[in-house]
């Protein structure tokens, strides 16, 4: 990525609490990150590392308690982020009345264009995610992997600079999951839109990412970071690369799950 | 095969009812003004066809006005709780506690208020359908997934767009189910409007027979009503699968509707 240009994303000393049973918890204390232009940065903690609050402080879903974050180099408040970025979550929340057209259309309509005009941008690339023949289809009528590809159009038709990827595999089953991870990474070297996913597993975010920052649990806070050592663009044989497996123990060993001594 | 078989079981019971009924009036000798048989209801209805129908239409008219109302005020109420708190705290307890109310015993007062014409009935019949679907309404509007309305908002839709795009389409499951059981009470609903003081209708009719011991036309009346009720909970099924064509698909995921197991019954 260029130097000269402001990083996509720049959180800033982010602290985010909740209430829980009227006790003030800390879900984020004090994370720092930045995204590049046409970086993907991965997240990776255990559950309660506040992944998906930091995801929801992003795109301007919630405030976080203290912090700042900068869109392109520019400070924002957390309604100014509301559709600057598309957020994918784990369910595909595809609307059951919508077909798979007209429910990948709808990040685009939201965003002020003519459901029709959104709906034929959503049909030219409907073979690329794999749904050719299925645009007329209601989601009660199409598999697992399929919604979630028809999710991911809905998440990339609209072109915001910044996707939130917030476990987006994390409902299906091992092999389309696997299938899907290729699939995005394809995806990815044509788009190269900037990307923080947020996911529990160590080798989706090493084949995907350039970057894996890893989070601790309860309050999140950054414990270590890797730039991946894979080259682009990646393949599947990848997994079995030394490269791969140095960087999947340096990352377990982080998450302090490796026994013995890390990588 | 299978929509057969679903209708053969309650035609088969209805007949045997009707066969025993016809059998056991006969059997006793049962004077016709006090049990007539199934037989001469079904003469009546056809002897008596040109007085029955016209006042079978009345009612179906009073129906459908206070049905209609029924709906307008019960979804844009509903509507109007969902989206203010205000009205949320000080009307919904109200439309709840009002349910304590008897409506149909309202029909005296209506008839003192407005007279023995069309409006009192169908202001009963509009109270009695209301109930059900401004509760659906509002309960429809609440079960919108709260992940749907933040993916929404995250891709910068305003409140209104919100509503447009999540809240009220996925509230109409819902609001279906209330209008069914709504428009079979509003029958109720009309005919008692009728009985307390009409000109037409078939309460009015009912009212007639009974004065003059003619129980034959009283059950066929009666028969009218319950086929009017059935056909309006049909019509209404009819127009539901016709605008949501997508709930074929969700009876066996269930995905967004948890009214299922209610409606059904």
């Amino acid at each position: 990525m260029p130097s000269d240009r402001p990083p996509r994303l720049q959180l800033g000393d982010i602290v985010s609490t909740y209430d829980e049973g009227g006790r003030r918890l800390t879900a984020i204390d004090g994370i720092s990150l930045t995204v590049g232009v046409s970086e993907f940065v991965a997240l990776v903690g255990p559950s309660g590392s506040g992944k998906s609050t930091l995801l929801d402080i992003v795109s301007g879903l919630i405030a976080p308690d203290r912090g700042q974050v900068w869109l392109d180099g520019e400070p924002t408040i957390a309604a100014q982020r509301l559709g600057r970025s598309a957020y994918m979550q784990q369910r595909d929340l595809l609307l059951p009345w919508r077909t798979t057209l007209s429910n990948a259309a709808l990040g685009l309509e939201v965003s002020g264009v003519p459901r029709r005009d959104a709906e034929h941008a959503a049909a030219a690339e409907l073979w690329r995610f794999g749904l050719e023949g299925f645009g007329d289809v209601y989601p009660a009528q199409l598999s697992g992997g399929m919604r979630q590809r028809a999710a991911f159009l809905r998440t990339i038709l609209p072109r915001k600079e910044l996707l939130l990827l917030d476990e987006p595999f994390g409902a299906l089953d091992a092999l389309t999951r696997s299938d899907l991870q290729s699939w995005l990474a394809t995806l990815w070297e044509q788009e190269r839109t900037s990307v923080l996913l947020v996911t529990h597993d160590v080798e989706e975010a090493i084949f995907l990412a350039d970057r894996v920052v890893v989070l601790t649990s309860r309050p999140g806070r950054i414990a270590s970071e890797l730039i991946v050592s894979l080259p682009r663009p990646r393949t599947r044989a990848m997994i079995a690369s030394p490269a791969f497996i140095r960087d999947r123990a340096a990352l377990l060993s982080a998450l302090g799950l490796l026994n013995g001594p890390g990588a | 095969m299978i929509r057969q078989s679903r209708w053969v079981g309650p035609i088969l019971l209805i007949a045997a009812i009707l066969a025993a009924w016809e059998i056991a009036v006969r059997a006793t000798n049962t004077p016709r003004w006090l049990l007539p048989t199934p037989s001469a209801v079904f003469q009546t209805l056809v002897e008596d066809r040109d007085i029955l129908l016209p006042n079978a239409l009345v009612t179906l008219y009073e129906v459908a006005l206070g049905f209609g109302c029924a709906v307008i005020l019960g979804v844009g109420l509903g509507i109007a709780v969902y989206r203010s708190p205000t009205l949320s705290r000080v009307f919904y307890p109200i439309i709840i506690g009002s349910q304590t109310i008897p409506v149909p015993a309202l029909a005296p007062l209506l008839l003192v208020w407005f007279g023995i014409g069309l409006l009192p009935k169908i202001i009963v019949t509009a109270l009695v359908g209301f109930f059900p679907i401004v509760v659906n309404t509002v309960e429809g509007l609440r079960a919108t997934d709260r992940d749907v309305i933040n993916l929404l908002r995250s891709f910068g839709a305003s409140r209104g767009t919100v509503f447009r795009l999540a809240e009220f389409p996925s509230s109409l499951p819902f609001i279906f189910a209330g209008a069914r059981i709504a428009v079979a009470i509003c029958v109720i609903g009309a005919v008692f409007g009728e009985l307390v003081g009409a000109r037409a209708g078939l309460g009015y009719l009912m009212t007639r027979a009974m004065a003059q011991f003619e129980t034959p036309r009283l059950v066929a009346a009666i028969l009218l009503l319950s086929l009017m009720g059935t056909g309006l909970f049909a019509a209404v099924g009819l127009v539901e699968s016709a605008l949501l064509p997508w709930r074929k698909y969700t009876a066996v995921r269930g995905h967004m509707e948890r009214d299922g197991a209610e409606t059904e019954s």
